[in-house]
């Protein structure tokens, strides 16, 4: 009975080490297929906008360069953000410390450094450039540090930050745009495959509002507060004399210091960011547009930018040696500067001949006056020694 | 009666100011207020949206001494047709027509296939005739012939030839229809790896059709390669972390123009090629390797290969002026005490190419030159990089970011190794098959989704340089589905990017910005204090007068009575 048992046992045994091998084969199998096939996407874009100008406006900025700064340094290069500032407070006249920007109380943490690429600033920061960098409807002359050239496996953080209301979002004071008319945009961009997915993070009063109106597909939309609701700022500083950073974007910092380019968080914690206890403003969030579970999608596959890699198997064997072509004439040109000025004309310049020009009108006024007074005065009758 | 006269001329007044109002006012605000649209062939764009694509194909079979029997053999020229239609989705369809004409072998093609070795078959079945663009020619040989090595069935060229054996089963009374139902499954076969195929076709349609979970590997296939574009710009950088150590020399210049740059110029009816170089000092990877005793080197893992690029690419810097995509080859050379540097891969196991790629960005190859110095050399130490076997790897890696490799053959096929320009000519045509069908889908796409927002938003201005662009896109457009239907591969890929380029330029015009979004209230808000100061006497004076006239009437009336 015993041995039975033993037999029955191992037996079991057996089928649970060939299970659990089994299982591993098909983890490890899927790993290597799997890194493909989680997100779907090859390259991340980041546009990153502050739509205020002002000194008071201090800390929209330093929101927008602290989430510059997270997505650099997990692995976003600056040739794949487009970042907007509407003014400059790092050379402000109203600035203490001048060339910096800081997020933090006792000015822990200047955010603006010396490795910032601004691409749109001041007055560049116009609603039309802003749709113009997502359509892509630039004129041909831009460069392409300005552009947004993302292709159907991109995924786009973009990262709005201002005053705003109810289904709109101010800009440079002046003008606003439309939660119609972002939705419009994003409708465009789905339609040319400007993106595979979209995280659209909103820091405004009212925030909500923005994204109520999309309708594209793959599109997650975070909002610092709701409608009817104020989203606060966080701490002024004294020394500076403004508030630094707003809530919730201080918050979603705290929350990114903590990935790094391997970490494995998901979307679901990034909606846990600034409960109504730290923020005041109730943030909201929209996943119904996005196809993906939110709690499969990794925040690096939006804030940073982890590349997908495969090993290359095979190399082609090459037999040919180098050729050089004959180079027939090979003249060394030598390449130099024009001169500015022309110097050789000047220092060796002579007097030049000049052609001669009747009297100005000035000396011909002020003979004719000499001749008026001398004839008024001595009468007509000597005109016959002039003539 | 002065009275009367004035109230008739107050009337008249009333009344003509409401009929200037009406009659010239209203049409002049109106004319002024439209915007200029200029006429689309919106209809011929809605043909198009159904995109009913047919691809055709020539092949030519032909049959050496030894395959058919003298009886069989007069039946032969003979034409056939294959067709197959594929509905990927309810906007697509795609029909594949692949023409074959039978005929025997001349002369002097027996005495080509008469050559000791497949390869010089091959070579010499090429200087007899040159097949177009996008045909094919099969030769069957005989069971016995000993081109090709025992175990192999078929032989696939560096041309646009192939060498079948047909296994020949020595019937007299079996009729050429038997032969021909023998042989098709392995033509079919052939085709598939030589010609366009429907899961490389609708791969690249993966714009149209989103979700397309036929096999995983066509999905990582369309995320590897770029994307059709007019232009591509290719940089090779060589990474010398340490030049304290090692002073690299690379001859960059004339290893492109060897190796490089003949694959470019085959590649010239697809797309244009920029290349440039340049190299890095003191560019660290971002992975710290780690040593591994087991092979005496470092090693990165492949997990941690992912990490690697991004420090890079910050300070690669690009010379690029326009949109093109950027290829980017990294030849990194580790510095001294991290050498040797070995890449392994999820097994654990050497790569032997040390190199690996990441879609749609480029390639990293590690390349060791701690074997070329002693250890007690002097440094810096000057060592000559190797170029072919550099540019072995990169030739290689090149060719999967263009897309122009397939899956590996079926068993008992043997393809030749690729000639000195690195790409065969079928697999150039191949290329080519899945250009031409992703830009008429890609320009097909734009067109009816810029006709959908025209429609959509209806105070977009269109200027007539778009409608040209629109309808000159619309017509390559045509051309091109026609081409591709007659099999004309070269006019079709031509005419597509045509099409393509005209699309783009007439999406991405920056004139049709969709500013102008005015909500109802707006609107109201904007004419209402222009237009009621001004209707509102007007209005209350002829309500007046039809009051008046009323009561007049009605005082009449009353008098008649």
């Amino acid at each position: 009975m015993s041995a039975l048992l033993k037999r029955s046992c191992s037996h079991n045994m057996l089928a649970a080490i060939i299970m659990l091998i089994f299982i591993c084969f098909c983890v490890h199998f899927q790993n290597t297929a799997g890194q493909f096939f989680s997100s779907g996407h090859t390259n991340n874009w980041a546009v990153l906008v502050c739509t205020s100008r002002f000194w008071f406006n201090y800390r929209h900025v330093a929101n927008t360069l602290s989430v510059y700064r997270s997505v650099k340094r997990l692995g976003i290069p600056d040739s794949h953000i487009v970042l907007m500032l509407a003014d400059d407070m790092a050379c402000n006249h109203r600035n203490p410390k001048p060339a910096t920007v800081f997020s933090h109380r006792n000015m822990e943490l200047n955010v603006y450094g010396d490795d910032v690429e601004v691409d749109y600033r001041g007055y560049e920061v116009t609603v039309e450039n802003f749709l113009r960098v997502l359509t892509g409807r630039l004129p041909p002359s831009t460069p392409r540090s300005k552009r947004l050239l993302s292709d159907d496996r991109s995924n786009i953080l973009i990262y709005l930050t201002g005053h705003g209301g109810n289904g709109f979002l101010k800009f440079q004071d002046s003008e606003e745009i439309s939660n119609v008319e972002l939705a419009d945009a994003f409708e465009q961009m789905w339609q040319k495959r400007r993106y595979n997915e979209l995280l659209f993070i909103i820091d405004t009063c009212q925030g909500a509002s923005m994204y109520e109106r999309f309708y594209s597909p793959n599109i997650m939309a975070l909002a610092s507060s709701q409608v009817g609701e104020d989203s606060l700022s966080h701490q002024p500083d004294l020394a500076i004399g403004v508030h630094l950073m707003d809530r919730y974007t201080f918050y979603l910092l705290e929350f990114l210091e903590d990935i790094h380019p391997a970490s494995k968080s998901n979307m679901n914690d990034l909606f846990k960011v600034c409960p109504k206890s730290q923020c005041v403003s109730t943030p909201g969030h929209r996943t119904d547009l996005f196809l993906r579970d939110p709690g499969s999608v990794l925040i690096t596959d939006f804030f940073g930018s982890v590349r997908k890699v495969e090993i290359t198997m095979e190399a082609i064997h090459l037999t040919d040696p180098i050729l050089h072509p004959m180079s027939e004439e090979v003249q060394e040109k030598t390449y130099s500067y024009v001169d500015q000025l022309p110097v050789s004309e000047i220092i060796h310049q002579k007097p030049k001949q000049k052609d001669w020009h009747p009297p100005d009108g000035f000396i011909l006024g002020l003979w004719t006056l000499i001749l008026l007074v001398f004839f008024k005065t001595y009468g007509i009758k000597h005109l016959k020694h002039i003539f | 009666m002065l009275m009367k006269g004035n109230k008739i001329r107050g009337q008249l007044a009333a009344l003509s100011i409401a009929a200037v109002v009406i009659i010239v006012g209203v049409p002049l605000w109106w004319r002024t207020t439209e915007t200029y649209r200029a006429w689309l062939p919106v209809s011929q764009i809605k043909q198009l949206a159904k995109l009913q694509l047919q691809l055709s194909a020539d092949v030519e079979v032909v049959f050496a001494r030894g395959t058919v029997t003298p009886e069989q053999q007069k039946k032969v020229p003979l034409t056939q047709t294959q067709e197959e239609e594929h509905a990927v989705d309810g906007d697509t369809m795609l029909r594949y027509r692949f023409e074959t004409r039978y005929r025997t072998a001349t002369i002097m093609e027996e005495d080509a296939l008469n050559k000791p070795t497949a390869a010089g078959a091959d070579e010499s079945l090429h200087t007899l005739s040159e097949s177009p663009c996008g045909s094919l020619v099969f030769y069957v040989i005989p069971e016995l012939s000993l081109l090709l090595p025992k175990d192999t069935d078929v032989y696939i060229g560096q041309r646009r030839t192939a060498l079948l054996r047909v296994s020949s089963q020595v019937g007299v009374g079996r009729t050429l229809e038997q032969l021909l139902a023998q042989l098709e499954p392995r033509i079919k076969q052939v085709l598939q790896v030589m010609s366009f195929s429907h899961t490389d076709v609708s791969a690249v349609l993966s714009d149209r059709v989103r979700f397309n979970p036929d096999s995983k590997e066509g999905i990582a296939d369309s995320m590897r390669a770029f994307k059709s574009s007019p232009g591509y710009e290719i940089t090779f950088s060589l990474l010398n972390p340490d030049p304290t150590s090692h002073q690299l020399h690379w001859d960059i210049e004339g290893a492109v123009q060897t190796y490089i740059q003949p694959l470019l110029t085959k590649l010239s009816p697809v797309a244009n090629f920029s290349i440039d170089s340049q190299t890095l000092y003191y560019s660290v990877l971002g992975v710290k390797p780690r040593f591994d005793s087991s092979c005496d080197a470092y090693t990165l893992n492949a997990d941690s290969l992912a990490h690697v690029i991004n420090p890079v690419e910050a300070r690669l810097g690009s010379n690029a002026a326009s949109s093109n995509p950027v290829l980017n080859f990294l030849l990194y050379v580790p510095d001294a005490h991290h050498s040797p540097l070995k890449i392994q891969d999820h097994r654990k196991q050497e790569v032997p190419s040390n190199a690996f790629h990441s879609p749609r960005w480029g390639g990293i190859m590690v390349y060791n030159v701690n074997g070329f110095y002693e250890p007690e050399a002097e440094l810096p130490v000057d060592i000559s990089i190797n170029m072919a076997e550099v540019m072995g790897v990169f030739l290689a890696q090149l060719r999967l970011l263009l897309g122009v490799q397939s899956s590996p053959p079926p068993p008992g096929f043997l393809v030749a190794p690729r000639g000195s320009s690195g790409l065969a000519d079928w697999e150039l045509d191949r290329l080519m098959w899945s250009r031409c069908v992703e830009n008429i889908a890609t320009a097909t796409t734009t067109i009816t989704s810029l006709a959908q927002l025209l429609d959509q938003i209806s105070n977009i201005v269109i200027n007539d340089n778009i409608a040209e662009q629109v309808s000159s896109a619309v017509n390559s457009l045509q051309l091109a589905v026609a081409e591709l239907e007659a099999g004309n591969l070269k006019y079709a890929l031509q005419l597509s990017k045509e099409a393509i380029l005209a699309s783009e330029k007439a999406f991405f015009d920056p004139s049709l910005l969709h500013l102008l979004y005015f909500p109802d209230d707006q609107k109201f808000a904007i004419y209402i204090p222009l237009f009621l100061p001004m209707c509102v006497p007007i209005l209350l004076s002829l309500i007046k007068m039809a009051s008046e006239a009323r009561q007049k009437r009605r005082e009449k009336l009353a008098k008649k009575d």
